[in-house]
């Protein structure tokens, strides 16, 4: 991995001194993201954590330009910019729409699959931190069962996280990669190959967060890493339908060695509620995505 | 901040360090490096550089002495975490600190 390392643009996008949480997963994401994408680029993104992270008028830490836009129409902004700089004969610049899994799964779902169905030319980032988290831990379409959440907060959340990637798999993109800041130069490899192709390109990445999920800031990594470790996060890359498993995942699912997921659930503060029924119910969805997975690798 | 050209833009920021101020007020445990242990100070060649990989403010300068920006360190210990030989520690801030 040090080799590796130092393959890594030096150059920082973000300046320190940002609004993000201590130990937010995605400013770390971000910057990785940032890095592989380079300064050509520019970033639309809807109210959000990352909006947060943007900051207020009149000053910005992100050295990208950057427009912010309303929640439904992430997807249809970058539509725009990319017809915009079409217009001007400026295609060698990078769109990349940015949103969280709220302005994904829930509210941006149209105007997305509407761009992937066009085939519109901007690489989407759903950073996906399982909830509303900057308005205070709502649960969202991806919060997984058995979380609680400040809408949920006796009985839990009774349903399964939606399988938003089988969703976008269904476009038939050029590119769907997940991705997970715990390994940031995985991360950064799945972005300098997006920023290759054309086309839509969806890139999922998820975000450890601390204050939500109820870890101390210093496991964000450690999460991360047992969500990939128990297969709750699976780390792969579909390039024109053709599946790989990459990185941590790749390994896990040579050997066959993947934790369950307790390891994983019984650190985080918002599981605090669940009963031994929805973790047995957890695990047989976990195993039941993970078989999947298998067979389109195999395939 | 100077007159813009484009009359058309109305809300545009600028770019500037510390958007949120000092974000190293925000920080209760203060990252300290024991050079004795840290990889790239031992070896004296870069190398390791964990802290500066995981770090998710970019407040970690990676160099043979490795240096934390404690003006804009939250202290969220991810580094002292993620470490291997275990060459930072987190120390409580204490209030009379200079």
């Amino acid at each position: 991995m040090p080799e590796n390392l130092f393959k890594l643009n030096a150059k920082e996008y973000i300046l320190p001194g940002t609004r993000a949480c201590q130990g937010c997963g995605l400013s770390l994401g971000y910057r990785y993201a940032l890095k592989a994408l380079r300064e050509n680029t520019i970033v639309t993104l809807p109210a959000c954590c990352l909006c947060v992270l943007h900051g207020i008028y009149p000053s910005t830490p992100v050295m990208i330009p950057c427009l912010n836009n309303s929640f439904a129409s992430t997807a249809a902004s970058a539509a725009g910019i990319v017809a915009g700089l079409q217009a001007l004969n400026k295609t060698d610049t990078t769109v990349m729409a940015v949103a969280g899994d709220g302005g994904t799964f829930d509210m941006g779902i149209q105007a997305l699959s509407g761009a992937a169905e066009r085939g519109t030319d901007f690489i989407y980032l759903c950073y996906d931190n399982e909830g509303y988290m900057n308005t205070g831990t709502q649960r969202s379409s991806a919060t997984p069962m058995g979380a609680v959440t400040t809408t949920t907060p006796i009985l839990t959340k009774q349903q399964h996280k939606k399988d938003f990637i089988k969703i976008m798999d269904a476009h038939d993109l050029p590119y769907l990669a997940t991705v997970s800041p715990s390994y940031p130069i995985d991360l950064y490899e799945k972005f300098v190959k997006a920023k290759k192709i054309k086309g839509t390109r969806y890139i999922h990445m998820y975000v450890p967060c601390p204050p939500g999920w109820g870890f101390a800031t210093k496991d964000t990594i450690k999460t991360g890493k047992l969500a990939v470790e128990t297969g709750v996060v699976v780390l792969f890359e579909i390039e024109n339908g053709k599946f790989r498993f990459t990185g941590r995942s790749k390994t896990l699912a040579e050997r066959g060695n993947r934790l369950p997921v307790i390891n994983y659930l019984e650190k985080q503060g918002r599981f605090r509620k669940m009963n031994i029924e929805q973790l047995n119910q957890q695990q047989a969805w976990v195993d039941g995505k993970w078989q999947e997975y298998i067979r389109r690798a195999e395939a | 901040m100077e007159e813009r050209k484009d009359d058309n833009i109305s809300a545009m920021g600028t770019v500037a360090i510390g958007e949120a101020g000092k974000t190293g007020d925000w920080r209760s445990l203060r990252p300290v490096i024991d050079r004795k242990k840290c990889i790239p100070t031992v070896k004296n060649k870069p190398a390791c550089f964990l802290c500066w990989l995981y770090c998710p403010e970019g407040v970690v300068k990676a160099g043979i002495e490795v240096e934390i920006d404690l003006e804009y360190c939250k202290g969220c210990g991810i580094c002292a975490e993620e470490c291997p030989p275990r060459a930072i520690s987190m120390i409580r801030e204490d209030k009379s600190h200079e």
